[in-house]
Protein backbone atom coordinates (compact mmCIF):
# COMPACT_ATOMS: atom_id res chain seq x y z
CA UNK A 1 0.00 0.00 0.00
CA UNK A 2 1.07 3.17 -0.94
CA UNK A 3 0.92 4.90 2.72
CA UNK A 4 2.83 2.13 4.56
CA UNK A 5 5.70 2.65 1.97
CA UNK A 6 5.44 6.60 2.67
CA UNK A 7 5.53 6.94 6.06
CA UNK A 8 8.81 5.20 6.89
CA UNK A 9 10.93 7.93 4.15
CA UNK A 10 9.01 10.68 5.94
CA UNK A 11 10.03 9.59 9.63
CA UNK A 12 13.72 9.55 8.85
CA UNK A 13 13.98 12.69 7.10
CA UNK A 14 11.26 14.86 9.04
CA UNK A 15 11.84 13.45 12.25
CA UNK A 16 15.13 15.20 12.49
CA UNK A 17 14.19 18.45 11.11
CA UNK A 18 11.22 18.84 13.07
CA UNK A 19 13.43 17.85 16.39
CA UNK A 20 16.46 20.06 15.03
CA UNK A 21 14.32 23.68 14.95
CA UNK A 22 12.32 22.47 18.18
CA UNK A 23 15.22 21.67 19.95
CA UNK A 24 16.99 24.92 19.08
CA UNK A 25 13.79 26.44 20.16
CA UNK A 26 13.49 24.42 23.20
CA UNK A 27 17.07 24.77 24.25
CA UNK A 28 19.30 21.33 24.56
CA UNK A 29 18.12 20.54 28.05
CA UNK A 30 14.41 19.98 26.71
CA UNK A 31 15.55 17.75 23.92
CA UNK A 32 13.30 15.11 24.88
CA UNK A 33 10.29 17.24 24.49
CA UNK A 34 10.99 17.81 20.80
CA UNK A 35 11.73 13.79 20.15
CA UNK A 36 8.57 13.29 21.76
CA UNK A 37 6.79 15.74 20.03
CA UNK A 38 8.16 14.63 16.89
CA UNK A 39 6.96 10.93 18.00
CA UNK A 40 3.89 12.18 19.26
CA UNK A 41 3.52 13.73 15.16
CA UNK A 42 4.16 10.85 13.23
CA UNK A 43 2.46 8.52 15.82
CA UNK A 44 -1.11 10.68 14.82
CA UNK A 45 0.40 10.30 10.77
CA UNK A 46 -0.12 6.36 10.83
CA UNK A 47 -3.03 6.55 12.99
CA UNK A 48 -5.21 9.23 10.61
CA UNK A 49 -3.52 8.48 7.68
CA UNK A 50 -4.80 4.98 8.26
CA UNK A 51 -8.29 5.73 8.29
CA UNK A 52 -8.64 8.88 6.41
CA UNK A 53 -5.77 8.47 3.31
CA UNK A 54 -3.26 10.11 2.70
CA UNK A 55 -3.67 14.26 2.98
CA UNK A 56 -2.39 16.19 -0.34
CA UNK A 57 1.09 17.18 1.32
CA UNK A 58 2.28 14.84 3.94
CA UNK A 59 4.92 17.46 4.78
CA UNK A 60 2.94 20.10 5.82
CA UNK A 61 0.68 18.29 7.57
CA UNK A 62 3.43 17.18 9.67
CA UNK A 63 5.10 20.30 10.01
CA UNK A 64 1.30 21.97 10.92
CA UNK A 65 0.41 18.91 13.42
CA UNK A 66 4.49 19.11 14.97
CA UNK A 67 4.01 23.27 15.18
CA UNK A 68 0.52 23.17 16.81
CA UNK A 69 1.92 20.17 19.78
CA UNK A 70 5.24 21.99 20.33
CA UNK A 71 2.80 25.81 20.95
CA UNK A 72 0.99 23.47 23.16
CA UNK A 73 3.53 22.50 24.84
CA UNK A 74 5.30 25.82 25.46
CA UNK A 75 1.95 26.94 26.57
CA UNK A 76 1.48 24.71 29.25
CA UNK A 77 5.55 24.94 30.83
CA UNK A 78 7.67 26.84 32.36
CA UNK A 79 9.92 27.45 29.44
CA UNK A 80 7.36 29.48 27.69
CA UNK A 81 7.85 32.44 29.94
CA UNK A 82 12.03 32.52 30.13
CA UNK A 83 12.93 31.61 26.71
CA UNK A 84 9.98 32.30 24.10
CA UNK A 85 8.93 34.84 25.61
CA UNK A 86 11.82 37.40 23.78
CA UNK A 87 10.92 36.00 20.50
CA UNK A 88 7.12 37.29 21.31
CA UNK A 89 8.54 41.04 21.88
CA UNK A 90 10.45 40.55 18.37
CA UNK A 91 7.19 39.48 17.09
CA UNK A 92 4.23 41.29 16.20
CA UNK A 93 2.15 42.96 19.22
CA UNK A 94 -0.96 41.47 18.65
CA UNK A 95 -0.01 38.02 18.41
CA UNK A 96 0.14 35.83 21.64
CA UNK A 97 1.54 32.71 19.47
CA UNK A 98 4.84 32.25 18.52
CA UNK A 99 5.91 31.33 14.82
CA UNK A 100 7.93 27.81 14.83
CA UNK A 101 9.83 28.74 11.72
CA UNK A 102 10.20 25.33 9.82
CA UNK A 103 11.00 27.02 6.61
CA UNK A 104 14.45 25.56 4.39
CA UNK A 105 17.11 27.93 5.64
CA UNK A 106 15.93 27.85 9.79
CA UNK A 107 15.59 23.71 8.98
CA UNK A 108 19.18 24.12 7.93
CA UNK A 109 20.27 26.10 10.45
CA UNK A 110 19.36 23.88 13.13
CA UNK A 111 20.51 20.77 12.17
CA UNK A 112 24.16 22.07 11.72
CA UNK A 113 23.97 23.70 15.06
CA UNK A 114 22.57 19.99 16.27
CA UNK A 115 25.30 18.68 14.58
CA UNK A 116 28.09 20.83 16.79
CA UNK A 117 26.08 19.90 19.63
CA UNK A 118 26.68 16.24 19.52
CA UNK A 119 29.35 15.94 17.74
CA UNK A 120 31.11 17.18 21.18
CA UNK A 121 34.26 15.91 23.01
CA UNK A 122 32.66 15.77 26.29
CA UNK A 123 31.17 12.30 24.93
CA UNK A 124 32.39 9.67 23.69
CA UNK A 125 32.82 8.56 20.02
CA UNK A 126 29.94 5.73 19.83
CA UNK A 127 27.88 7.98 21.85
CA UNK A 128 28.64 10.67 19.05
CA UNK A 129 27.74 8.56 16.65
CA UNK A 130 24.72 6.73 18.42
CA UNK A 131 23.31 10.53 19.47
CA UNK A 132 24.26 11.37 15.61
CA UNK A 133 22.08 8.45 14.06
CA UNK A 134 19.24 8.59 16.38
CA UNK A 135 18.68 12.90 16.48
CA UNK A 136 20.68 14.12 13.11
CA UNK A 137 19.22 10.80 11.35
CA UNK A 138 16.15 9.86 12.81
CA UNK A 139 17.05 6.46 12.77
CA UNK A 140 15.02 4.05 15.87
CA UNK A 141 17.03 2.14 18.39
CA UNK A 142 16.65 -0.84 16.99
CA UNK A 143 18.48 0.11 13.78
CA UNK A 144 21.26 1.53 15.74
CA UNK A 145 21.67 -1.51 17.49
CA UNK A 146 21.61 -3.71 14.48
CA UNK A 147 24.13 -1.02 13.17
CA UNK A 148 26.63 -1.73 16.19
CA UNK A 149 25.76 -4.76 16.32
CA UNK A 150 24.54 -4.33 20.12
CA UNK A 151 21.14 -4.60 21.83
CA UNK A 152 18.26 -2.23 22.43
CA UNK A 153 19.19 -1.67 26.28
CA UNK A 154 22.83 -1.11 26.06
CA UNK A 155 21.88 1.93 22.82
CA UNK A 156 18.72 3.31 25.22
CA UNK A 157 22.04 3.94 27.95
CA UNK A 158 24.34 5.02 26.27
CA UNK A 159 21.84 7.68 24.66
CA UNK A 160 20.38 8.42 28.22
CA UNK A 161 23.82 9.22 29.73
CA UNK A 162 25.09 11.13 26.89
CA UNK A 163 22.17 13.61 26.59
CA UNK A 164 22.81 13.37 30.26
CA UNK A 165 26.55 14.55 29.97
CA UNK A 166 25.96 17.28 27.30
CA UNK A 167 23.43 18.66 29.72
CA UNK A 168 25.71 19.16 32.66
CA UNK A 169 28.09 20.06 30.21
CA UNK A 170 25.86 22.88 29.02
CA UNK A 171 25.99 22.57 25.37
CA UNK A 172 23.88 25.30 23.27
CA UNK A 173 22.28 24.34 20.08
CA UNK A 174 24.35 27.03 18.08
CA UNK A 175 27.00 27.69 16.06
CA UNK A 176 31.01 28.01 17.49
CA UNK A 177 32.51 31.16 17.42
CA UNK A 178 34.14 31.97 14.49
CA UNK A 179 38.08 31.89 15.81
CA UNK A 180 36.60 27.51 17.28
CA UNK A 181 34.76 26.82 14.36
CA UNK A 182 37.88 25.07 13.15
CA UNK A 183 38.12 23.00 16.04
CA UNK A 184 35.01 21.85 16.99
CA UNK A 185 34.67 21.10 13.10
CA UNK A 186 37.18 18.13 14.08
CA UNK A 187 34.86 16.24 16.32
CA UNK A 188 32.39 16.23 13.53
CA UNK A 189 34.55 15.51 11.12
CA UNK A 190 35.37 13.02 12.64
CA UNK A 191 32.22 11.56 14.07
CA UNK A 192 30.83 11.33 10.44
CA UNK A 193 33.58 9.42 9.38
CA UNK A 194 33.41 6.99 11.80
CA UNK A 195 29.49 6.87 10.79
CA UNK A 196 30.77 6.27 7.38
CA UNK A 197 33.01 3.67 8.40
CA UNK A 198 30.45 2.04 10.42
CA UNK A 199 28.06 1.84 7.22
CA UNK A 200 31.07 0.90 4.70
CA UNK A 201 32.84 -1.76 7.00
CA UNK A 202 30.10 -3.20 9.13
CA UNK A 203 29.24 -6.71 9.92
CA UNK A 204 25.34 -6.33 10.03
CA UNK A 205 23.85 -8.27 7.42
CA UNK A 206 21.65 -5.17 6.57
CA UNK A 207 22.75 -3.70 3.27
CA UNK A 208 19.76 -1.12 3.14
CA UNK A 209 20.94 -0.16 6.81
CA UNK A 210 24.67 0.27 5.74
CA UNK A 211 23.97 1.84 2.65
CA UNK A 212 21.61 4.44 4.66
CA UNK A 213 24.48 4.82 6.96
CA UNK A 214 26.86 5.63 3.68
CA UNK A 215 24.03 7.98 2.65
CA UNK A 216 23.50 9.92 5.90
CA UNK A 217 27.28 10.38 6.49
CA UNK A 218 27.34 12.14 3.17
CA UNK A 219 24.31 13.73 3.05
CA UNK A 220 25.61 15.61 7.10
CA UNK A 221 28.84 16.00 5.67
CA UNK A 222 27.68 18.10 2.70
CA UNK A 223 24.67 20.30 4.68
CA UNK A 224 28.57 21.51 6.11
CA UNK A 225 29.53 22.56 2.31
CA UNK A 226 25.96 24.46 2.07
CA UNK A 227 27.23 27.21 5.30
CA UNK A 228 29.85 30.06 4.59
CA UNK A 229 31.30 29.43 7.94
CA UNK A 230 31.52 25.39 8.04
CA UNK A 231 32.23 25.10 4.55
CA UNK A 232 36.00 24.32 4.83
CA UNK A 233 38.61 22.79 3.15
CA UNK A 234 38.90 19.81 5.58
CA UNK A 235 34.74 19.28 5.25
CA UNK A 236 34.95 19.24 1.26
CA UNK A 237 37.86 16.62 1.44
CA UNK A 238 36.17 14.39 3.75
CA UNK A 239 32.78 14.25 1.49
CA UNK A 240 35.21 13.64 -1.31
CA UNK A 241 36.75 10.78 0.29
CA UNK A 242 33.23 9.71 1.40
CA UNK A 243 31.94 9.82 -2.22
CA UNK A 244 35.05 8.05 -3.64
CA UNK A 245 34.42 5.07 -1.28
CA UNK A 246 31.08 5.24 -1.93
CA UNK A 247 31.40 4.90 -5.41
CA UNK A 248 32.10 1.44 -5.29
CA UNK A 249 29.28 0.17 -2.69
CA UNK A 250 27.91 -2.11 -5.49
CA UNK A 251 31.05 -3.65 -6.66
CA UNK A 252 32.64 -4.79 -3.55
CA UNK A 253 29.36 -7.26 -2.62
CA UNK A 254 28.12 -9.85 -4.76
CA UNK A 255 24.69 -11.57 -4.87
CA UNK A 256 26.23 -13.61 -2.10
CA UNK A 257 26.74 -11.43 -0.01
CA UNK A 258 30.68 -12.14 0.19
CA UNK A 259 33.12 -9.22 -0.10
CA UNK A 260 34.50 -8.75 -3.50
CA UNK A 261 38.30 -7.13 -3.21
CA UNK A 262 39.43 -4.79 -5.60
CA UNK A 263 41.37 -6.31 -8.14
CA UNK A 264 38.57 -8.21 -8.69
CA UNK A 265 35.64 -5.83 -8.78
CA UNK A 266 34.00 -4.84 -11.81
CA UNK A 267 34.55 -1.32 -12.70
CA UNK A 268 31.04 -1.31 -14.68
CA UNK A 269 29.40 -1.19 -11.27
CA UNK A 270 31.57 1.75 -10.02
CA UNK A 271 29.35 4.48 -9.57
CA UNK A 272 30.53 6.97 -11.93
CA UNK A 273 28.38 10.40 -10.74
CA UNK A 274 29.65 9.32 -7.77
CA UNK A 275 33.30 9.24 -8.81
CA UNK A 276 33.04 12.59 -10.67
CA UNK A 277 31.62 13.95 -7.32
CA UNK A 278 34.45 12.99 -5.45
CA UNK A 279 36.64 14.48 -7.98
CA UNK A 280 34.32 18.30 -7.68
CA UNK A 281 34.67 17.86 -3.87
CA UNK A 282 38.80 17.25 -4.30
CA UNK A 283 38.91 20.12 -6.12
CA UNK A 284 37.19 22.75 -3.88
CA UNK A 285 39.22 20.86 -0.89
CA UNK A 286 42.42 22.74 -2.56
CA UNK A 287 41.66 25.75 -1.83
CA UNK A 288 43.81 27.59 1.31
CA UNK A 289 46.32 25.88 3.44
CA UNK A 290 44.86 22.92 4.85
CA UNK A 291 46.26 19.41 4.62
CA UNK A 292 44.33 17.32 6.58
CA UNK A 293 44.38 13.85 7.05
CA UNK A 294 41.02 13.96 4.99
CA UNK A 295 42.65 15.68 1.81
CA UNK A 296 45.30 12.61 2.00
CA UNK A 297 42.94 9.86 1.99
CA UNK A 298 40.76 11.70 -0.65
CA UNK A 299 43.51 11.99 -2.92
CA UNK A 300 44.27 8.28 -2.41
CA UNK A 301 40.83 7.57 -3.21
CA UNK A 302 41.03 9.27 -5.89
CA UNK A 303 43.80 7.20 -7.51
CA UNK A 304 42.29 4.10 -6.46
CA UNK A 305 39.24 5.14 -9.24
CA UNK A 306 41.95 4.37 -12.02
CA UNK A 307 42.03 0.18 -11.63
CA UNK A 308 45.02 0.07 -14.17
CA UNK A 309 48.51 -0.68 -12.47
CA UNK A 310 50.66 2.34 -13.58
CA UNK A 311 54.11 2.69 -11.34
CA UNK A 312 53.28 6.04 -10.97
CA UNK A 313 49.75 5.48 -9.82
CA UNK A 314 51.51 3.51 -7.07
CA UNK A 315 54.36 5.42 -6.26
CA UNK A 316 51.80 8.62 -5.81
CA UNK A 317 49.90 6.15 -3.35
CA UNK A 318 52.88 5.26 -1.58
CA UNK A 319 53.95 9.21 -0.84
CA UNK A 320 50.59 10.19 0.36
CA UNK A 321 50.71 6.93 2.82
CA UNK A 322 54.15 8.29 3.89
CA UNK A 323 52.63 11.43 4.80
CA UNK A 324 49.42 10.41 6.33
CA UNK A 325 51.21 8.11 8.87
CA UNK A 326 53.40 10.79 9.73
CA UNK A 327 50.16 13.14 10.27
CA UNK A 328 48.17 10.36 12.03
CA UNK A 329 49.66 6.58 12.73
CA UNK A 330 46.94 3.55 12.03
CA UNK A 331 47.78 -0.04 11.37
CA UNK A 332 45.47 0.17 8.45
CA UNK A 333 47.46 2.81 6.86
CA UNK A 334 50.43 1.09 7.71
CA UNK A 335 49.82 -2.01 6.02
CA UNK A 336 48.35 0.06 2.94
CA UNK A 337 51.91 2.14 2.74
CA UNK A 338 53.10 -0.98 2.23
CA UNK A 339 51.02 -2.80 -0.08
CA UNK A 340 51.75 0.57 -1.92
CA UNK A 341 54.72 -0.10 -1.46
CA UNK A 342 55.46 -3.37 -2.99
CA UNK A 343 53.41 -1.82 -6.30
CA UNK A 344 56.30 1.15 -6.49
CA UNK A 345 59.42 -0.55 -5.07
CA UNK A 346 59.22 -4.15 -5.39
CA UNK A 347 57.91 -7.32 -3.13
CA UNK A 348 61.37 -7.77 -2.12
CA UNK A 349 61.88 -4.50 -0.47
CA UNK A 350 58.14 -4.39 0.68
CA UNK A 351 58.77 -8.01 2.77
CA UNK A 352 61.42 -6.12 4.65
CA UNK A 353 59.30 -3.25 5.49
CA UNK A 354 56.37 -5.62 6.73
CA UNK A 355 58.28 -7.74 8.85
CA UNK A 356 59.45 -4.41 10.59
CA UNK A 357 56.15 -3.90 11.58
CA UNK A 358 54.99 -6.91 13.44
CA UNK A 359 51.30 -6.41 13.83
CA UNK A 360 50.84 -10.21 14.63
CA UNK A 361 47.50 -10.28 16.10
CA UNK A 362 46.06 -8.27 12.91
CA UNK A 363 44.66 -11.03 10.43
CA UNK A 364 45.03 -8.57 7.20
CA UNK A 365 48.88 -8.10 8.30
CA UNK A 366 49.01 -11.76 7.92
CA UNK A 367 46.89 -11.56 4.78
CA UNK A 368 49.36 -9.00 3.36
CA UNK A 369 52.48 -10.83 4.62
CA UNK A 370 51.02 -14.10 2.55
CA UNK A 371 50.55 -11.85 -0.67
CA UNK A 372 53.57 -10.26 -0.73
CA UNK A 373 55.56 -14.08 -0.20
CA UNK A 374 53.57 -15.42 -2.73
CA UNK A 375 55.90 -17.05 -5.17
CA UNK A 376 58.44 -16.10 -3.31
CA UNK A 377 58.02 -18.08 -0.55
CA UNK A 378 55.24 -19.98 -0.84
CA UNK A 379 55.63 -22.31 2.77
CA UNK A 380 55.92 -18.85 4.45
CA UNK A 381 53.02 -17.47 2.30
CA UNK A 382 51.09 -20.57 3.58
CA UNK A 383 51.41 -20.11 7.02
CA UNK A 384 50.42 -16.24 7.19
CA UNK A 385 47.24 -17.50 5.59
CA UNK A 386 46.53 -20.00 7.88
CA UNK A 387 47.52 -17.05 10.29
CA UNK A 388 45.09 -14.98 9.00
CA UNK A 389 42.45 -17.21 8.94
CA UNK A 390 42.74 -18.42 12.69
CA UNK A 391 42.43 -14.32 13.40
CA UNK A 392 39.66 -13.13 10.93
CA UNK A 393 36.69 -12.29 12.77
CA UNK A 394 33.52 -12.31 10.09
CA UNK A 395 32.53 -14.94 7.90
CA UNK A 396 33.17 -12.94 4.70
CA UNK A 397 36.65 -12.55 5.39
CA UNK A 398 37.03 -16.11 6.48
CA UNK A 399 35.71 -17.39 3.30
CA UNK A 400 38.26 -15.06 1.11
CA UNK A 401 41.64 -16.31 2.97
CA UNK A 402 39.59 -20.25 2.87
CA UNK A 403 39.58 -19.76 -0.72
CA UNK A 404 43.07 -18.71 -1.11
CA UNK A 405 44.45 -21.70 1.11
CA UNK A 406 42.78 -23.86 -0.90
CA UNK A 407 44.43 -22.35 -4.69
CA UNK A 408 47.67 -23.07 -3.24
CA UNK A 409 46.71 -26.71 -2.41
CA UNK B 1 59.30 3.95 24.84
CA UNK B 2 61.84 6.65 25.27
CA UNK B 3 62.83 9.37 22.33
CA UNK B 4 65.74 9.57 20.52
CA UNK B 5 67.16 12.44 18.48
CA UNK B 6 68.49 11.67 14.84
CA UNK B 7 70.71 14.29 14.34
CA UNK B 8 72.55 14.12 10.18
CA UNK B 9 75.37 15.63 9.64
CA UNK B 10 76.75 15.17 5.75
CA UNK B 11 80.13 15.87 4.36
CA UNK B 12 78.72 17.52 1.21
CA UNK B 13 75.95 19.68 2.78
CA UNK B 14 75.03 21.23 -0.58
CA UNK B 15 75.02 18.74 -3.51
CA UNK B 16 76.09 20.31 -6.36
CA UNK B 17 75.33 18.80 -9.71
CA UNK B 18 72.19 17.01 -9.07
CA UNK B 19 69.65 16.54 -12.10
CA UNK B 20 66.74 17.20 -10.99
CA UNK B 21 65.92 13.36 -11.40
CA UNK B 22 68.21 12.43 -9.08
CA UNK B 23 67.40 15.29 -6.71
CA UNK B 24 63.60 12.92 -7.04
CA UNK B 25 65.28 9.92 -6.05
CA UNK B 26 66.97 11.33 -3.32
CA UNK B 27 64.07 13.17 -1.74
CA UNK B 28 62.08 9.39 -2.06
CA UNK B 29 65.09 7.76 -0.04
CA UNK B 30 64.16 10.34 2.19
CA UNK B 31 60.62 9.88 2.16
CA UNK B 32 60.24 6.37 1.80
CA UNK B 33 62.53 6.03 4.92
CA UNK B 34 60.44 8.65 7.35
CA UNK B 35 57.90 7.02 6.24
CA UNK B 36 58.77 3.65 7.23
CA UNK B 37 59.64 4.52 10.59
CA UNK B 38 55.62 5.89 10.58
CA UNK B 39 54.44 3.13 9.54
CA UNK B 40 56.16 1.42 12.72
CA UNK B 41 54.56 3.77 14.67
CA UNK B 42 57.90 4.66 15.78
CA UNK B 43 57.89 8.57 14.04
CA UNK B 44 57.46 11.24 17.06
CA UNK B 45 58.64 14.43 14.70
CA UNK B 46 59.47 14.17 11.01
CA UNK B 47 61.96 17.45 12.05
CA UNK B 48 63.27 19.71 9.45
CA UNK B 49 66.52 20.52 7.51
CA UNK B 50 68.29 22.97 8.96
CA UNK B 51 69.47 26.60 6.96
CA UNK B 52 73.18 26.45 5.61
CA UNK B 53 74.15 29.72 7.55
CA UNK B 54 73.77 30.67 11.10
CA UNK B 55 76.42 32.06 14.04
CA UNK B 56 78.18 30.29 17.27
CA UNK B 57 77.74 31.93 20.33
CA UNK B 58 80.97 31.26 22.80
CA UNK B 59 81.75 32.52 26.07
CA UNK B 60 82.46 36.10 26.86
CA UNK B 61 80.52 36.96 23.75
CA UNK B 62 82.38 36.44 20.78
CA UNK B 63 80.37 35.82 18.05
CA UNK B 64 81.77 34.11 15.39
CA UNK B 65 79.79 33.27 11.94
CA UNK B 66 79.07 29.77 11.37
CA UNK B 67 78.70 26.61 11.10
CA UNK B 68 81.41 26.09 8.60
CA UNK B 69 79.52 24.33 6.25
CA UNK B 70 83.34 23.21 4.83
CA UNK B 71 84.08 21.29 8.13
CA UNK B 72 83.19 17.59 8.67
CA UNK B 73 80.68 18.15 11.81
CA UNK B 74 77.79 20.22 9.69
CA UNK B 75 74.33 19.32 10.94
CA UNK B 76 71.82 19.27 7.82
CA UNK B 77 68.86 18.52 9.81
CA UNK B 78 67.13 16.12 12.67
CA UNK B 79 64.38 14.01 13.34
CA UNK B 80 63.11 12.63 16.67
CA UNK B 81 61.87 8.84 16.66
CA UNK B 82 60.97 6.49 19.82
CA UNK B 83 61.90 3.33 20.57
CA UNK B 84 62.56 0.70 23.08
CA UNK B 85 65.51 0.40 23.27
CA UNK B 86 69.08 2.44 22.28
CA UNK B 87 69.81 -0.48 19.65
CA UNK B 88 66.44 -0.40 18.30
CA UNK B 89 66.91 3.30 17.80
CA UNK B 90 70.42 2.89 15.76
CA UNK B 91 68.23 -0.19 13.99
CA UNK B 92 65.79 1.88 12.78
CA UNK B 93 68.37 4.68 11.60
CA UNK B 94 70.82 2.53 9.21
CA UNK B 95 68.15 3.18 6.50
CA UNK B 96 69.14 6.56 6.47
CA UNK B 97 69.74 7.80 3.16
CA UNK B 98 72.11 10.40 4.27
CA UNK B 99 74.48 6.87 4.80
CA UNK B 100 74.71 6.41 1.21
CA UNK B 101 75.60 9.75 0.20
CA UNK B 102 79.03 10.35 2.71
CA UNK B 103 77.16 11.56 5.82
CA UNK B 104 76.38 10.07 9.09
CA UNK B 105 73.78 9.76 11.48
CA UNK B 106 74.20 10.55 15.23
CA UNK B 107 71.91 8.53 17.70
CA UNK B 108 70.73 10.33 21.19
CA UNK B 109 69.00 9.49 23.99
CA UNK B 110 66.31 12.64 24.59
CA UNK B 111 66.20 12.81 28.40
CA UNK B 112 62.88 13.98 29.93
CA UNK B 113 63.17 16.26 32.70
Amino acid sequence: MQQQQLIPHLFRTEYQKIVAVLSKLFGFEHIEAAEDIASDTFLLATETWGIKGLPENPTAWLYTVSKNKAKDYLKHNNIFSQKIAQEIKRSSSEAHEIEIDLSKENILDSQLQMMFAICHPAISGEAQIGLSLRILCGFGIEEIADAFLSNKETINKRLFRAKEKLRTENVKIEFPKSTETKERLQSVLTTLYLLFNEGYYSQSQNTTLRKDLCFEAMRLTHLLTENEQTNQPSVNALLSLICFHASRFEARINQNGEIVLYEDQDTNLWNAELIKKGEYYLNRSSKGNELSKYHLEAAIAYWHTFKTDTKGKWENILQLYNKLLQIEYSPIAALNRTYALSKANGKEEAIIEAEKLKLDNNHLYHSLLADLYTNIDNNKALYHLQQALSLAKSKAEKTIISNKIAAFK
Amino acid sequence: MKDFLLVFRSDNPVPLQLSPDEMQARLKLWMDWIGGIAAQNKLVDRGNRLSPTGKVLRKEKVVTDGPYTETKEFIGGYTIIKADSYDEAVELSKGCPILKFNGNVEVREILPM
